[in-house]
This record gives structure tokens, C-alpha cells and sequence, in this order.
């Protein structure tokens, strides 16, 4: 499809994700990684790479990545190693980042996403390496020096390498939001891109279609919105097919795409490339995750979106869309289930309430679920007030907003607006006995044939009940007096 | 006082016959009437070993003392000390003050309980970087030996050796990365012990070659060099490499009897390239051994040859990583006036390190460029095994290995400055171990034209205790260990 776009020409893109791992401490210091503190304030000597501090691995992020593995259907290496990856740049201390080279802890993985047209692709995952974050180099207001910030030097992450099976910009963001609400679902990653806890470089090349070997690519880095990623590619996909058309080569380079303008623009090309003289870290072990720690992990996986999905049709009786949106964050979905747990009341009625009225809320708002100005308990609540008759579906709206805007629960709500439901009989027939004797025309009507005017006299029941009378008993009262 | 040996001094102490003041200032004084003429110490921490001092005395009179508390003793400065500087012998970190000490240095110099309670004197001279064999790339200035003070006392750890020798310490921390302890102990009349890799913590201790570097002690006697060690082992969680396992008694094994000892005799140890002199004595080591009841052996250790062509891959190697933090940027010697961050580096690396260590970044990064490391870094890793497999291959026949420590006595300063290979073949019997991670030690077992020559014990994986014992024992029979160099008595 979108390849179509191209004129014969195909896009081969392989994705790098950086996503940060979301532990109390670094990966090799004791350090906190609290996003946000005072330059420099959460940066211990390990980080500051005195002279002779040495690393020592924290557990949990092994732990993380071995999850993340899992949950791609990826192999876990049953003995990998850390590696020293050299460069001079004043944010990384040691002169060399920790990373995984030859033998990463994940390997072999895969990813499906949906593609627009319904189908399913599957994306294959190289590897995941565990290795350290880098600090930051601030070069505005320093006038004319550059500020070093180290609180982000030894962060954990995971560099998630795909294989280059995508062929469009859209894929490419399928798949990396694909990536990024499992890494949040699993509690590895807090997901948040404007902080940089999940940033991406794009390798990308064009061949003409169906031809054997891949082209030269270039290496768009750290794009961290999903937008820019589409973007950046798109850029580059044109970029690379005009320069050969017209009869140019492209350069093996990393390039930098620049938001403002979308495109990209050579940072280096490969002959500057540094020679990272990678070898194994002798202040570290290799790390051996036997099958037995393996099996621990996966037992304690969450249950993945995929899964939740089919789960939420089939015992809920939901439609795909609502399963889809309502197992869009782990958090949504448990709130969703609390709902109808605590309620008791229709599970699609919930889902309606949840993914229309709340996510509505949420959204002007501008909260997340987990600032949700209604609990689930709360929700629930107003949906047992539904069930039980108390007040009508109609009537809940006006309830509803009432707890969004902060007035307190369902109960104090209907309490304090009297808006408990009319379904006392005789006071129902006061008011129908009243609305006749006002409009005679009506009735007259009515009863000459035109049915279409029921609706009139229920309105006006409502109304004269200020909407609190029982709908299905006006109905059922109004067809009997109606009919003389 | 300073011919006292470590029981001795802790009995002394204990007894009231001296105090810990006492003893420090003792020391304190013959480091400044004597080490113009050495050059063992960077940095004298006279204040606070002073109040060191003190807090042992007190602690002595409360009975809240352990057997090191109040015995002085002076630091390798490759370890950081809180609070005082930590140069590695490089003016890359001349004014640098770590904000935490070397566990190695919280064992010894904590307060008893946590630690041995023992006085720092001061911080020992040492060859840049512990990159040398004879003391002379220290910024600070050569070392000089006390048995002839035109020669070298050896390195890297010149300094530590230089100031016990002289009786400017009693006992003194060093490191070995080929044969940092044993060679120089070897050429000043010392025994010294560099333990079985993972023994003692590295933490803090400024790295060299990472799969190399072991902490060690070097003193004048086993029995002294037992004290110590036991007081600095064990296992560190802030080291990956150090080993969970218990410290065994090294001071409780020393008076074992050594009857039915194997001892294995290196056939490469004793071929050409070992100088007569310390043939004849080593060979009359031997004998002493046999008559205190040990069987001796010929063995082969096949690999032997590869120790210096695998160390000069797999040491620089790791030192042009290790070394690669020293940029300028954070802490350390940084160039003025640079233009460019590639200038910073540049000029802060070139004036900040000596020529040795400038030497060995760029054989390492060499070794390790793409295109090249599987040529030099992986080849050297295998035959590293080869040289590991040959040990244990040994030491299924033999408790322990002995051969010569050097090529020969202390040379003379300068003679080897113009040939970095002729200096490297001084580590030539000592390297093995490092590349092995097995314990080695070296003793002295006479004296050649009046300079002293030592043996080397090499040892299966913690078998310190046993090797110390067996040392011991020799010591017991033997006075060269004894002997004082003329002009510091």
C-alpha cells in the first residue's frame, strides 16, 4: 500500500528502541534515576567514574529485561556477558559505555501488529541488550561552556533491536506503539517519551521492489515521538529514491532529524565512525539465568494486552473495538474490571461508561487513569444505582458529571439533587392524568391513529417528573390510559 | 622498635611497653631522617597518623582492640583515602583527594571491631599507573633501594618495599598485576604475597588490568605478611570479582608442620635467562625444604614462554579501558587554554600521563582496534587458558610450585630505562601466576654480592594458608629474611 506510494521503489526499516528500565536504582550503582532532580544530585562515584569504584549489577534490571524477553516469545541467553563500548564524550565518565555486545541476554524474538488493511505482521526482534545510559550534555547557558548533568549516566536500559522486516513508516509506527504498550503493560518501562524513556533510531534503505539485496541505509537518530518517527522516515524514504533516481548513492551515515522542519541531515558518515573496541567488562561476571529463574519470571508475567483483548470478548461480550480500548493500559483495563466487578451491573453497560463517559472526562480533563477524578469503586456506585432502579440511565448522566466535577459519590449526589426515581405508581398517573388534561388535541390525536405522538407524552411525563420517573413504567402506564 | 616483628609490636602494645603514639612517631621520625634518600612515600599523613594513634591507644586501653590496632603501616598509593590524595604515582592525579576509602584501606585502618585499627604512616611511592618494574615512571621520582641505593627496589610497588626494607614501616599494602609484589619484595629482602585473584576487594583500588590486579601485602617475614593479609581478605559486595568464601586462618596455620610437602620445580623456571647467583641459592632453598621433610619434583608448565607476549595484550588492553576516564573533564590534570574538546583530551592525556603509560594505552587500544582483536585480544585469551590448564594440570601432582622471583638482584637505576622489552622480561617468572589468578608469594633466600634474592611459592586457588605455613617454616630455619640493609639500622 503504501509502498505504492513510491513508484516501484520499497523502504526496508529496522527500528532500535532505547527504552529505559523502570528500577529504584542504576544498573551498576546504588544510585536513584528519579527523572527530573538537580543536575548532578543522583550521581554517586560509581557514576562520576572515580578512580577505582568498580560496577555492580543491580538484579532487577536483569530481571526486567529477562521479562521483556519472555513477553516477545524471545530466547533468554543462558549466559551473557557485559562489554565495554569505548568513545570519548564528557557525558559518558568512564570513557566507555557498559553495553552487551556478542552474547545479549535477549535473542530471537517477535513482535505482530495489525496493519491498516486487517493483517497481521510479524516484526522479528534481533535482540535486546541490557546496557547504561550516557549523562547529558547541556550546551545553552553556560556561556560558551557545556554543563555536564550525570543523574541520567547508568540508567538502565534496554536497546530492543528489530530485524528489517518493516517496510513502511506506518509499520514502523505500528510496530513501535506496539512495543511501547507492552513495555508498559510489563511495568519495565514507564513508557514516557518526552522524558526520553523510550526513544528510537530508524535504519532505513530503499530498494526497487523485488529486488534481492538491501540498499545502502542511513540511521536517523533518537526520534522520540511517534509522529516524528513517521515523519523522519517518510523523509528519508523520499530523501534516498530522489537521490537515486537522479542518479546519486547513498551514504552509509547517522542522521539527525530536526522537528521544526522534518527532515534530516547528516550527523556523520561511517568513515567517521568511532572504533568502540568492544571487549568483555573484566569488572563484571557474565550473568547465568538458569531455567529455573527463567520459569519464575514467567510465571509472574502479567496478563498481555493480546491476551486481555480476547479475554474481555469472550467473557465480557465485548465488542473488539471496546476490548481494544479498554485493554489499551493495563491500568484502564483493571479499572474496567473493577467496574464490573464492584457494580455487579451489565458488563457491555459498564464498557460503555468506561471507554464513552470516563475516557471523555479523562481526557478534557487532560488525567490519566490513575488521576481519575471518579474511582472505579465510585463508578461502580453510580452503575448499582442504575441497576437497582434508583435513578435512570438519563438521570446517571447528570450524576456523573456531578462526580467528575468533584461533588462527591453517586449516593450523596441523587441524596442532595433529589433525583431518586418516581416508581411509586400513583404518582406516575398524577402526572400522566395531568399532562392529558393539558393537551386534549394530543390525546385526541393519539387515539385517532397517530402513534407517532407517544413520544410527545412521555417527554412531558419526564418533564413534569423533572426526569426521575421510572421510563419503563411511564411507558407501560401511558399505553394503558392512552387507550382509555 | 622498627626491627620488631608484628606479634612482637602487638605484644609491645598490649603490654604498655610503648604506646601506639609512640611507635608512629617513631616511625614518623626515621621516615624523615631516612626517605630523602628513598623516595618510598608520595605523601606523609604525619597529623593524622598521629590521631590514629591516639584512637588505637584509646581503644587499646578500653580492650576494644584487635592484634593490628596501633601498628603503623604504610598505603600503596593506588588506593584512595578519604580526605587524602591518591596520585597512582601520575601527575594525571597529583592534587586528585578520593571522597572514599579503598576498602582494602576500611579493613585495615576502621576501628576494631569493622577494622584492624592499624595507623596509616603515609601513601607509598609507585611506579605511574603501577605501570613498571623498577619504580622509574613514578612522576614522583625513582624510588632508591636500600641495599644499594644506586639501584632500583623493583616494581611497581617500589615504595612499599623500599620503606619496610629500610624500617620506614612496619608492614605495607601493595598490588600485583605480573609481579608487582613479588619482584620488588624479592629484590629488598621482603616476602610478600599477592593472593589468589578475588581474595581481596579491588574496590577502591585504582585499576591497572582489571582481570589482573590483586591486593597483597609485603612484609618482613610470612608470619608478618599472615597478620595482615587475614586482616584485608574477603569478599566485598562492591566487587564483582571478589569470591564468597570464607577467610581461612592464615596466622593459626603457620606453625604446621610441612613433612610430606610436594613441591614442584618448573622446568622453564630454571632454564636459560635466570642469572647464576640466584640459581645456586634458590637451589639451596630447595635442600633446606627437603631437609624440614618436603619431596621436590620436576614439573613442566609448557605454556610458560607465552606469559609475556600474552600479558603485554591482555594487561594493556584493559589499561587503555581503564585508563580511558582520566580525560580531563571531571577530576584529574586538565590542559589549559584548550580550544577544542578534542584538544582537552589530547593535551590533558599527553601532559597528564608519562611516557610508560602513554606506552601501554596505545599498545592496548591497538589490540583491541577492529580488525586486530581477534588476532591479539582473543588469541591471548586462549592461550591465557592454556597457561591456567598447565597449573592445574600441576597441582593435581604438587601442593606447591617454587622457582626464582627474578631474572636476578636489584639493577641499577637507569640500566633498563631505554628498552621497554628488556624490562618487561623481568616479570618473566612472575606473570604466569596473574594470568592463572593462582596465589604466588616471594621470600628471600639469600643475598649475591651483598643484594638480596628471592623464591617464589605459587600456590593452588586459596591455598595462602598453606603457602604462608610453608614459608613460615623456612623462616623458622632460615635468618636471610633477618637481615637489615647497612645504613638504616
Amino acid at each position: 500500500m503504501a509502498n505504492d506510494l513510491h513508484h516501484g521503489w520499497e523502504a526496508v526499516i529496522g527500528l532500535e528502541v532505547h527504552c529505559q528500565l523502570m528500577t529504584h536504582s542504576k544498573i551498576f550503582s546504588g544510585a536513584a534515576i528519579q527523572y527530573g532532580a538537580e543536575p548532578n544530585t543522583q550521581a554517586c562515584a560509581v557514576d562520576l567514574a572515580l578512580p577505582g569504584v568498580l560496577p555492580v549489577l543491580n538484579e532487577d534490571a536483569v530481571k526486567k529485561a529477562v521479562t521483556f524477553g519472555l513477553s516477545v516469545d524471545a530466547k533468554i541467553a543462558e549466559r551473557c556477558v557485559f562489554a565495554r563500548k569505548h568513545y570519548f564524550y564528557p557525558d559518558l565518565p568512564k570513557g566507555y559505555q557498559i553495553s552487551q555486545y556478542e552474547l545479549p541476554i535477549v535473542y530471537e524474538g517477535h513482535l505482530d501488529i495489525e496493519l491498516e488493511n486487517g493483517t497481521t505482521k510479524t516484526i522479528g526482534i534481533t535482540r535486546a541488550h541490557l546496557e547504561e545510559d550516557a549523562g547529558k550534555s547541556m550546551h545553552e547557558n553556560f556561556s560558551g561552556a557545556t554543563g555536564i548533568d550525570l543523574n541520567r549516566a547508568g540508567t538502565p536500559l534496554i536497546e530492543i533491536v528489530s530485524e528489517p522486516d518493516i517496510r513502511s513508516a506506518a509499520e514502523a509506527v505500528a510496530y513501535l506503539k506496539k512495543l511501547h504498550q507492552l513495555v508498559v503493560y510489563l511495568g519495565v518501562c514507564d513508557g514516557n517519551m518526552q522524558e526520553g524513556s523510550f526513544r528510537c533510531d530508524a535504519n532505513v534503505s530503499v530498494r526497487k521492489v523485488g529486488a534481492p539485496k538491501f540498499g545502502t541505509r542511513t540511521e536517523t537518530k533518537n526520534v522520540n515521538s511517534f509522529r516524528y518517527v513517521e515523519k523522519a522516515i517518510e523523509y528519508e524514504i523520499s530523501r534516498q529514491i530522489e537521490v537515486i533516481e537522479s542518479g546519486g548513492t547513498i551514504r552509509q551515515e547517522t542522521r539527525l532529524f530536526n522537528p521544526d522542519t522534518g527532515e534530516t541531515r547528516a550527523m556523520r558518515s561511517k568513515e567517521d565512525a568511532n572504533d568502540y573496541r568492544y571487549f568483555p567488562d573484566p569488572d563484571l561476571l557474565p550473568v547465568v539465568c538458569t531455567q529455573d529463574y527463567i520459569d519464575a519470571i514467567r510465571g509472574s508475567l502479567p496478563e498481555l494486552p493480546e491476551a486481555k483483548r480476547a479475554r474481555f470478548e469472550k467473557d465480557f461480550g465485548l465488542s473488539p473495538y471496546d476490548a481494544k480500548t479498554l485493554t489499551s493500559s493495563r491500568e484502564l483495563a483493571a479499572y474496567y474490571e473493577a467496574v464490573v466487578k464492584d457494580s455487579g451491573a451489565d458488563a457491555k453497560l459498564c464498557a460503555n461508561w468506561v471507554s464513552t463517559d470516563l475516557l471523555a472526562v479523562l481526557n478534557k480533563q487532560g488525567k490519566d487513569i490513575n488521576e481519575s477524578p471518579i474511582s472505579a469503586a465510585a463508578l461502580a456506585g453510580l452503575l448499582q444505582r442504575i441497576a437497582d432502579k434508583t435513578i435512570s440511565g438519563k438521570i446517571a448522566k447528570e450524576v456523573f458529571e456531578a462526580m467528575a466535577a468533584g461533588e462527591g459519590g453517586a449516593d450523596d449526589i441523587i441524596k442532595a439533587k433529589g433525583l431518586v426515581q418516581i416508581t411509586d405508581e400513583s404518582a406516575i398517573i398524577r402526572a400522566i392524568d395531568d399532562v392529558m388534561v393539558k393537551s386534549p388535541e394530543q390525546v385526541a390525536g393519539y387515539r385517532a391513529g397517530k402513534d407517532k405522538l407517544f413520544g410527545f407524552f412521555v417527554g412531558q411525563v419526564m418533564k413534569a417528573t423533572q426526569g426521575k420517573a421510572n421510563p419503563d413504567a411511564v411507558n407501560r402506564l401511558l399505553k394503558d390510559k392512552l387507550a382509555g | 622498635m622498627h626491627t620488631l616483628s608484628i606479634s612482637e609490636l602487638a605484644e609491645g602494645l598490649r603490654a604498655r611497653r610503648f604506646s601506639s603514639r609512640e611507635l608512629t612517631q617513631h616511625y614518623l621520625d626515621r621516615i624523615a631522617a631516612h626517605d630523602r634518600a628513598l623516595n618510598s612515600y608520595v605523601t606523609i599523613t604525619a597529623e593524622q597518623a598521629l590521631l590514629q594513634a591516639d584512637a588505637a591507644d584509646a581503644a587499646l586501653a578500653a580492650d576494644n582492640a584487635g592484634p593490628l590496632t596501633g601498628i603503623p603501616l604504610a598505603q600503596k598509593d593506588i588506593f584512595c583515602t578519604q580526605g587524602v590524595r591518591t596520585t597512582c604515582g601520575s601527575k594525571m592525579l597529583a592534587t586528585f583527594v578520593a571522597p572514599y576509602n579503598a576498602t582494602l584501606v576500611d579493613k585495615l585502618q576502621a576501628a576494631a571491631p569493622q577494622g584492624a585499627g592499624m595507623v596509616m604512616l603515609g601513601k607509598a611511592n609507585m611506579d605511574e599507573f603501577a605501570m613498571g618494574s623498577s619504580n622509574e615512571t613514578s612522576f614522583y621520582g625513582p624510588v632508591k633501594n636500600p641495599w644499594d641505593l644506586e639501584r632500583v627496589p623493583g616494581g611497581s610497588s617500589g615504595g612499599s618495599v623500599a620503606a619496610v626494607a629500610a624500617g620506614l614501616a612496619p608492614v605495607a599494602t601493595a598490588t600485583d598485576t605480573g609481579g608487582s609484589i613479588r619482584q620488588p619484595a624479592s629484590l629488598t629482602n621482603l616476602t610478600g604475597i599477592k593472593p589468589t585473584y578475588g581474595r581481596v576487594s579491588r574496590y577502591g583500588m585504582i585499576a591497572f588490568a582489571s582481570s589482573l590486579d590483586q591486593a597483597g601485602v609485603v612484609a618482613r617475614s610470612a608470619a608478618d605478611a599472615a597478620y595482615v593479609l587475614q586482616a584485608m581478605s574477603g569478599f566485598d559486595p562492591r566487587d564483582s570479582t571478589s569470591v564468597d568464601r570464607p577467610v581461612d586462618d592464615y596466622v593459626g596455620a603457620l606453625n604446621s608442620p610441612i613433612k610430606g610437602l610436594k613441591i614442584g620445580l618448573p622446568k622453564e623456571y630454571f632454564a636459560e635467562g635466570l642469572d647464576a647467583g640466584s640459581r645456586g641459592l634458590i637451589e639451596a632453598a630447595i635442600k633446606q625444604f627437603e631437609s624440614l621433610g618436603a619431596s621436590v619434583q620436576e614439573i613442566s608448565l609448557p605454556s610458560s614462554p607465552l606469559s609475556v607476549p600474552t600479558y603485554y595484550v591482555v594487561a594493556p588492553a584493559e589499561a587503555s579501558s581503564n585508563l580511558a576516564r582520566f580525560d580531563g573533564v571531571r577530576y584529574g590534570h586538565r590542559a589549559e587554554g584548550a580550544k577544542t574538546l578534542e584538544e582537552l583530551y589530547k593535551r590533558s592525556r599527553g601532559e597528564g600521563f608519562g611516557a610508560e603509560v602513554q606506552r601501554r594505552i596505545m599498545i592496548g587500544t591497538y589490540v583491541l582496534s577492529h580488525g586486530y582483536y581477534d588476532a591479539y585480544y582473543l588469541k591471548a585469551q586462549k592461550v591465557r587458558r592454556l597457561i591456567y590448564e598447565d597449573f592445574k594440570r600441576a597441582f593435581e601432582k604438587v601442593d606447591l610450585v617454587l622457582g626464582p622471583t627474578a631474572t636476578g638482584a636489584a639493577f641499577k637505576l637507569g640500566s633498563k630505562t631505554d628498552n621497554p622489552v628488556e624490562m618487561y622480561l623481568n616479570d618473566i617468572y612472575t606473570i604466569a601466576a596473574n594470568l592463572a589468578g593462582i596465589p604466588a608469594m616471594s621470600l628471600p633466600c639469600g643475598f649475591v654480592d651483598g643484594l638480596p634474592v628471592g623464591m617464589q611459592l605459587m600456590g593452588n586457588f586459596f591455598d595462602e594458608a598453606r603457602m604462608l605455613n610453608v614459608a613460615h617454616q623456612y623462616q623458622q630455619a632460615t635468618d636471610f629474611h633477618k637481615q637489615f640493609p647497612q645504613g638504616f639500622k
